[in-house]
Order: C-alpha cells, then sequence, then structure tokens
C-alpha cells in the first residue's frame, strides 16, 4: 500500500531523489580521481596543491626527481654575490603532508592511449587527468656549438642550481678590465626580461667590484620587456658599462666554439672573459616524449581547462605550453596551476569549466634597492592567452623611494609565492 | 652604423659561400599617418645589388612590406680572390655601399 503523500514524506521522497542523483557522482569521483602532475617547480606544485584542498578524496601524485628545487626568480642576485643559493632551495616535505604522493624519480614515458607514466625505475602509474608542468629544455639544434659540455665552459644559468653558482664563480674569478657577455635568444623562452636584469645584477657586481670591466649583451631580439625602465636604470646606475648589440645591430648569436670561449654572431666574434649563453628553448622532454609539442617545440593547448589540443586527457602548465601573451615565469605558472587544478576537478565532477582569468607580476631588481615591476592579467583568446586590461607596468619617470618600495616589494612576493607553492 | 657586412674571408675555389648584410633603414611604408592625420611619405630602399670583382651576381628589389633594418643573405661560388661591392639605393636620392674582400685558395 502507498503511504499517502504528506509534506513529510514528499520532503523524504526530495532527499532521497537527490542522493540517487549525487551517488554517481561520488562513485565518479572516487574511481576517475587519479591526478600525477610531472614536474614539481612553480606550476606543477601550485597545480598538485590545489588539486588536493579541493578534492580531498582525489589521489594526486607529484612526480618530480630533484629532492630538492632551486627556483629561477631572485638567483640573478646568486650570480651577482648578492644572497645564498640555500634562500632559493625548497623541498616537498610539505606537499608529502598534506596527501600528496611525491614520488622522487624523472617521469620516463607515457602512453597517452593507457593513461599510464613510467618512472625511471620502470614503475608505471596509471591516471584519469594527467598534468605535465615540465618547464623547458635547450634546444641545441638551434645554437651550434652549444651543448651540456659546453654548458660547464659557458654556462647558461637558465636552470637555477649548478649553473647559478658555476656563472657565479666565473665571474669571481675574472680580472678587472674583463668583459662579460651574456647571449640572449628570441622569443619564446623563460622569463623575458630577465636577461636584462641579469645584465643589470652582474653590472652593480663589476662596479662594486671591478669597475673597469664591461658587459655586453648580443641580442636576438630588437625590443624587450620593460626596456625604457632597464635602459633608464642602467644610464642612472651603471653609466656605460652595459653595452647592448641588437637584432638589427647583428646581435643574434648563430654559434659558439667552447673550446676558444668564442660566440659568433651574424657579423662578427666576440671572445669575452666570461660567457653566459642562454641558448634557445623549448618544452620540458618529457612533453615531447608524450606527443603533446608541436612542430615549434612548445605545446598548444585549450587556454580554458589547459588541455592539449594534441594528446587527450593530458593538461599542459606553466613554461611549457604556448600561451600566447602569458609570459613564461613562476607567476604565471603558479596562476595555470591553480587555474588548471579547478580545471580538473570541475571536469571529473562533470561540470561545465569557466574560463580562467589569470594574473602574471614579474618584478625586476636591477641593484638593491632599485626595482620595478610589470603586472598582467590575461584571459582566453581561441587557442592562447590574450593581455585584458588591468595590467600594470611601474612609470619610467620615478623616484628612487618607489624603485626602494618595489624592490622590497620583489621580496615580498617572493616569500609569498614560495610559500603558497612549498609551504 | 651603417651597413654590416659578413662575407668569408678565405674560401676554397668552388665553395658555395653564404653572405649576409644588413642596412639600417627606417623603410617607411608610406601607408601610414601621423596623429595629426597627415601621411607618412614613404622612404624605403628600393634596390639592392652585389658586384663579385665586378660582375653582378645578386640584385633584389625591396617593396614597402619589408620591415625595417633590411637584412639579406644569400649565396655565391667563390670562384677568384677579389671584392665584393655592395649597394643599396632608395627613395629621396637614398645610397649606401660597401665592400669585402674574399682570399680564394
Amino acid at each position: 500500500m502507498n503511504a499517502p503523500v504528506t509534506r513529510r514524506n514528499a520532503v523524504l521522497g526530495i532527499a532521497v531523489a537527490a542522493t540517487s542523483l549525487a551517488t554517481p557522482s561520488i562513485l565518479h569521483a572516487q574511481s576517475a580521481g587519479r591526478v600525477v602532475v610531472v614536474g614539481g617547480g612553480f606550476g606543477g606544485a601550485a597545480c598538485a596543491r590545489a588539486l588536493k584542498r579541493a578534492g580531498a578524496n582525489l589521489r594526486v601524485t607529484l612526480i618530480e626527481p630533484n629532492k630538492v628545487f632551486t627556483a629561477c626568480p631572485f638567483s640573478n642576485e646568486v650570480i651577482a654575490g648578492l644572497r645564498d643559493i640555500e634562500l632559493q632551495q625548497f623541498g616537498y616535505d610539505k606537499l608529502a603532508s598534506e596527501g600528496i604522493t611525491v614520488i622522487g624519480l624523472a617521469a620516463t614515458k607515457i602512453e597517452p592511449q593507457r593513461r599510464t607514466v613510467t618512472t625511471a625505475d620502470g614503475a608505471e602509474l596509471a591516471y584519469d587527468r594527467l598534468v605535465l608542468s615540465p618547464g623547458i629544455d635547450f634546444h641545441f639544434e638551434g645554437l651550434p656549438g652549444y651543448d651540456d659540455a659546453a654548458s660547464e665552459k659557458m654556462p647558461h644559468a637558465w636552470k637555477a642550481g649548478a649553473q647559478t653558482l658555476l656563472l657565479r664563480r666565473q665571474l669571481e674569478a675574472m680580472e678587472d678590465g674583463g668583459t662579460v657577455a651574456i647571449a640572449v635568444p628570441a622569443n619564446p623562452s623563460r622569463c623575458p626580461p630577465a636577461p636584462y636584469e641579469r645584465a643589470s645584477l652582474i653590472a652593480h657586481y663589476l662596479k662594486t667590484r671591478k669597475p673597469r670591466s664591461k658587459v655586453l649583451i648580443l641580442d636576438a631580439k630588437d625590443g624587450f620587456s620593460q626596456q625604457r625602465l632597464f635602459e633608464k636604470a642602467w644610464k642612472e646606475l651603471y653609466g656605460d658599462m652595459i653595452e647592448r648589440v641588437a637584432l638589427s645591430q647583428g646581435g643574434r648569436v648563430t654559434s659558439v666554439d667552447p673550446a676558444t670561449r668564442t660566440i659568433v654572431t651574424e657579423f662578427g666574434n666576440y671572445t669575452p672573459d666570461v660567457a653566459n649563453v642562454i641558448p634557445p628553448q623549448r618544452a620540458g622532454r618529457i612533453a615531447e616524449i608524450a606527443g603533446a609539442t608541436d612542430t615549434t617545440g612548445w605545446c598548444p593547448i585549450n587556454p580554458v581547462t589547459f588541455e592539449s589540443q594534441l594528446v587527450k586527457s593530458l593538461h599542459v602548465i606553466g613554461d611549457a605550453c604556448l600561451g600566447g601573451g602569458i609570459p613564461k615565469s613562476a607567476s604565471a605558472a603558479s596562476s595555470q596551476g591553480k587555474a588548471c587544478a579547478n580545471a580538473i576537478i570541475g571536469m571529473l565532477a562533470g561540470r561545465a569549466v569557466e574560463a580562467p582569468r589569470l594574473t602574471g607580476v614579474c618584478y625586476n631588481t636591477v641593484a638593491p634597492g632599485y626595482g620595478f615591476s610589470l603586472a598582467g592579467n590575461y584571459q582566453p583568446r581561441g587557442d592562447i592567452f590574450a593581455e585584458v586590461e588591468g595590467g600594470a607596468t611601474s612609470p619610467v619617470d620615478a623616484p628612487r623611494e618607489l624603485r626602494a618600495r618595489e624592490a622590497a616589494e620583489a621580496e615580498r612576493w617572493f616569500q609569498t609565492i614560495t610559500a603558497d607553492t612549498f609551504g | 652604423m651603417a651597413a654590416l657586412i659578413n662575407v668569408p674571408a678565405r674560401a676554397k675555389r668552388g665553395d658555395i659561400i653564404e653572405i649576409r648584410t644588413l642596412t639600417s633603414h627606417i623603410m617607411e611604408t608610406g601607408f601610414r599617418h601621423t596623429v595629426a592625420g597627415a601621411l607618412v611619405p614613404r622612404d624605403i630602399i628600393t634596390s639592392f645589388t652585389c658586384r663579385y670583382n665586378g660582375a653582378e651576381v645578386f640584385r633584389a628589389d625591396l617593396f614597402p612590406a619589408i620591415a625595417a633594418n633590411p637584412y639579406l643573405s644569400f649565396f655565391t661560388v667563390a670562384k677568384e680572390s677579389g671584392k665584393f661591392e655592395f649597394e643599396w639605393i632608395g627613395d629621396n636620392g637614398f645610397s649606401s655601399t660597401a665592400s669585402a674582400s674574399i682570399t680564394v685558395e
């Protein structure tokens, strides 16, 4: 006999219906909740933490071969002898304590059809969604003469760590009156204004220790980010110590010879005392192994979900993705990591994903107590990110107090983003 | 800086050699307007020639779509020691020359 419908059992009926609707999605989330993140830099670590925070029942695994991460932002200060490298280094203990499985091995193979990642010990991990945050690798074919062996003589220092310290030692060993050359690649490359920050801080080191020396920038670009701010600061702080040969002055480096420490440009040869050669770049190798890179060497994505346009169930964030207007910076990678985590949570729950609004901020320190910045907002437009309103760059004409304040803000930004990423 | 030239100083007879040239020039298209609405007159390089011991080995016509500071790279065969002469000609009587020598063994 059916009970008459009363207010009370009508409510119960609704509750039961709601449960029966909710149950499959909970089951779905449990069975389809294995997310593997490859790469524990600013993008990958931020993504893993955001995933774990949003979905306690998600199984989040982070694959990262380095036990200690060495951050690139502020590593130019290490090169210039203004900062200890220990301040750049972070571990993964906090992430592990939050329930993220941290595997300290390199990912060596990805099979998108089977949805598995293989690690260096041969073990296979199954995933429902995979996030690649592999950062950059060097495109050695793009610079004849340069390879890993050459980087021991002509350091790139474009991945922070041993290379950072090698360049610092070379500067310390150089005699007064020497020339430090910085070879700068074309875009896209990691952290576009960083070569110029580096030139500034090396000039600071030389001015205080070896004042007859010079910095020579050999550049594959004509213009660069925050150029007027840099050039004004150079004039103000370093006079004519920094010389830049732009693309249209023949500055593009075409090959190097590490045996003679020679840098060959389209129109000349240089033999500096210290050669900091920043080679052309592409997405980290594992992205290519996964089949997620196109002919540019970078990974085309759907900017709303960060899904690869080439491989299913796989997302790419950070320096490795083709972001369009958004620069390849720590701040952008972190912002992308969080937005990607949000997209994955939504996709696993069967919800539509809203277009993210990302922010990227970039501080440049050109001398102790002298900084400036660029902040941008970015939204998906077609296959890339386009800059939208709300961004700001430091004024070109500003009192030194503002530069000092921005230098202090830069330090706080670093403390905040590293605490946010690594705990 | 007027022009940059890159010709190998030495080559073997019969070698294919690369020659690179870059000259600084505004290459104003003639299609742009000032803020006040006036047309910015065209000012471009219109022609480039390379002669090898007097004989023309490469020529190019340049047009408004070519970017500022035209960079041209081309190949020729090293036949004999001597001189490469380069000439750029353009609007408003623009003319610029440069030369480089080569030893062919």
